[in-house]
C-alpha cells in the first residue's frame, strides 16, 4: 500500500448501496491519496461502477461514508456542485454534449462557473486539445468524431474544470480494439503528472503498468488488494484466482 | 360560390382573424403551461410529477367541448352558488380551455422529449458541476428541443382546428360566424367549403413556417 504520510483525497468507510432489494455495494471501506492511481477491477456487475458512482454522488449512497476533500458527499448540506467541480470524470460512452462542438464541450463548465472568462478558457481548452492531440478537430461536433476521438476529448473536458481527482468509469469498453491505445496513452501522462485517479478498467494491461494500487471488487465486497504485483502475480482470493485466470 | 365569397367574405375573413386571435392566445399561454407541466413531469420530485401527471391525465381524459362548457357556464354558476360574482367573456372561456388542454398535449410533448435525450448528458454536466437547471438548459434541453419541434407543430395545428370547438360557446370564430351566414343563405355546401378552404390555407401556411424553422435548426449539423 502507498505510504500513509500522504494525504487521504478520498475515505470510504463502510459504504452500502441498494437498488430496492439489490444490495450492489456491502461494506465497502478504503482510502485513496493524494496522487494515487487506484484500478477497480472485477467481473461485470459486481458493483465497480456503482462505487466510482458514489464518489462524486452521481448514486446516492444508502449508508456508510464518503469523504472527498473533507466534505462529506452525502451530507444534503454541503453544495455538491462546488465537490464536484474537483472531480473529474470520464464516461464509458463519452456523453460529450451533443449540441456543441468539441471547443464548446470544454468551454461550458469553466464559463458558466465562472472559472475563467472566455478567452482564458479558449486558451486552457486549446492547451488540452494539444495535449490530448486533438487541436484540428477543436470545431468538430462530437457526432464527426471517433470513439477514442471522443474519449480524448472527454478527458479533455474533464480536465478543463482543473480536477485534483479524476474518475474513470471503463474509459476504453466502448471502444474499437485499436483506439484502446491512444486513450490509455492519455490516461498514463495523467498518472505520470501526479493526478489521483480511481479508474474502473478492464485493461489489465494498464492496471499492471500504472496502477499504484489494484482493488478486486466482486459482489460489491472488496475482495482483494494490493500492488499490481501483489494482485496479479500472487493473487489470495480464489475468486481473485479465477476472475484473472479467466481475463488473463 | 362566388355570391357567398361576394357577399361574406369579409365576414368570413374577419371571423378568421378571431379564430386566429384565439389560437394565438391559447397558444401562448397553452406553451408557458406545457413547459410548467412538462418540466415538472421530469425533475426529481414526487409532489411535482404527481401533480403534472394529474393534470394531463385529467385534461386528455375530459373532452374539449365538456372542458369549455364547464369553463364558461359551469364555473360562473359555481362560483355564484357560493357567493363569487364571475363571469367569463367568450374570448376568456375560450383562451383558459385552449390554454389548458394544448399545454397538457405539450407538456407530454416536452416529458418525451427530454426523456429521449441519453441520460449520460445530464450526468456528465452534473459531473462537471454545473447545477441540475444549468445542466437542463445548457445541455438537456437544446437537444430536446430539436427532436421535439415536429411535434409542436402538430400541436399547433390541432390547437388551432381545436378553435372551432369554442364555436359552441358563442366566441365569434370561423364556425360559428359559418353557421349564422348559412342560417341567412341555406348554402351549406358552399359555406362549409368555403371554410374548409380557408382553414387549410392557413394550415398548410403554417407548416411552411414551420418547415423553414426547422431546416434553419438543423442546418449545420448532421
Amino acid at each position: 500500500m502507498v505510504a500513509n504520510n500522504r494525504n487521504v483525497k478520498i475515505h470510504v468507510a463502510n459504504l452500502k448501496k441498494d437498488f430496492g432489494n439489490l444490495k450492489v455495494l456491502q461494506d465497502i471501506s478504503t482510502d485513496i491519496y493524494e496522487g494515487e492511481v487506484v484500478c477497480i477491477i472485477g467481473p461485470s456487475g459486481s458493483g465497480k461502477s456503482t462505487f466510482l458512482r458514489c464518489l462524486n454522488r452521481l448514486e446516492t449512497i444508502t449508508s456508510g461514508e464518503v469523504v472527498v476533500d473533507g466534505y462529506h458527499i452525502d451530507d444534503k448540506k454541503i453544495n455538491i456542485n462546488k465537490v464536484r467541480e474537483n472531480i473529474g470524470m470520464v464516461f464509458q460512452h463519452f456523453n460529450l454534449f451533443a449540441n456543441m462542438n468539441v471547443l464548446q464541450n470544454l468551454m461550458l463548465a469553466p464559463v458558466d462557473l465562472k472559472k475563467a472568462t472566455r478567452e482564458e478558457a479558449k486558451a486552457e481548452a486549446m492547451r488540452l486539445l494539444d495535449k490530448v492531440g486533438l487541436t484540428d478537430k477543436a470545431e468538430s461536433y462530437p457526432s464527426q468524431l471517433s470513439g477514442g476521438q471522443k474519449q480524448r476529448v472527454a478527458i479533455a473536458r474533464a480536465l478543463a474544470m482543473k480536477p485534483d481527482i479524476m474518475l474513470f468509469d471503463e474509459p476504453t469498453s466502448a471502444l474499437d480494439p485499436e483506439m484502446v491505445g491512444e486513450v490509455l496513452a492519455v490516461m498514463k501522462e495523467l498518472a505520470s503528472e501526479g493526478m489521483t485517479m480511481v479508474c474502473v478498467t478492464h485493461e489489465m494491461g494498464f492496471a499492471r503498468e500504472v496502477a499504484d494500487r489494484v482493488i478486486f471488487i466482486d459482489e460489491g465486497v472488496i475482495l482483494e488488494q494490493g500492488t499490481p504485483e501483489e494482485v496479479f502475480k500472487n493473487p489470495q482470493h480464489p475468486r481473485t484466482i479465477d476472475f484473472l485466470r479467466k481475463v488473463l | 360560390m362566388s355570391q357567398i365569397i361576394n357577399t361574406y367574405g369579409p365576414l368570413l375573413l374577419s371571423a378568421m382573424g378571431q379564430t386566429l386571435l384565439l389560437a394565438l392566445l391559447g397558444l401562448f399561454f397553452g406553451c408557458i403551461l406545457g413547459i410548467i407541466f412538462g418540466l415538472m413531469s421530469v425533475v426529481d420530485n414526487k409532489v411535482c410529477n404527481a401533480i403534472s401527471l394529474v393534470y394531463v391525465n385529467v385534461i386528455r381524459g375530459v373532452p374539449m367541448i365538456v372542458l369549455a362548457f364547464f369553463v364558461y357556464l359551469g364555473i360562473p354558476y359555481g362560483l355564484k352558488n357560493i357567493g363569487v360574482p364571475l363571469i367569463f367573456s367568450a374570448l376568456q372561456a375560450g383562451t383558459i380551455c385552449l390554454a389548458v388542454n394544448c399545454g397538457a398535449y405539450m407538456s407530454e410533448i416536452i416529458r418525451a422529449g427530454i426523456q429521449a435525450i441519453d441520460p449520460g448528458q445530464m450526468e456528465a454536466a452534473r459531473s462537471l458541476g454545473l447545477t441540475y437547471w444549468r445542466s437542463m438548459f445548457r445541455v438537456v434541453l437544446p437537444q430536446a428541443i430539436k427532436n421535439m419541434i415536429p411535434s409542436i407543430v402538430n400541436q399547433f395545428i390541432i390547437t388551432l382546428k381545436d378553435t372551432s370547438i369554442l364555436s359552441v360557446i358563442g366566441f365569434p370564430e370561423l364556425v360559428n360566424k359559418a353557421q349564422n351566414v348559412i342560417a341567412i343563405t341555406f348554402k351549406s355546401f358552399q359555406v362549409w367549403t368555403v371554410v374548409a378552404v380557408m382553414y387549410l390555407v392557413v394550415i398548410l401556411a403554417l407548416q411552411q413556417v414551420a418547415n423553414a424553422l426547422e431546416r434553419r435548426l438543423n442546418r449545420g449539423r448532421k
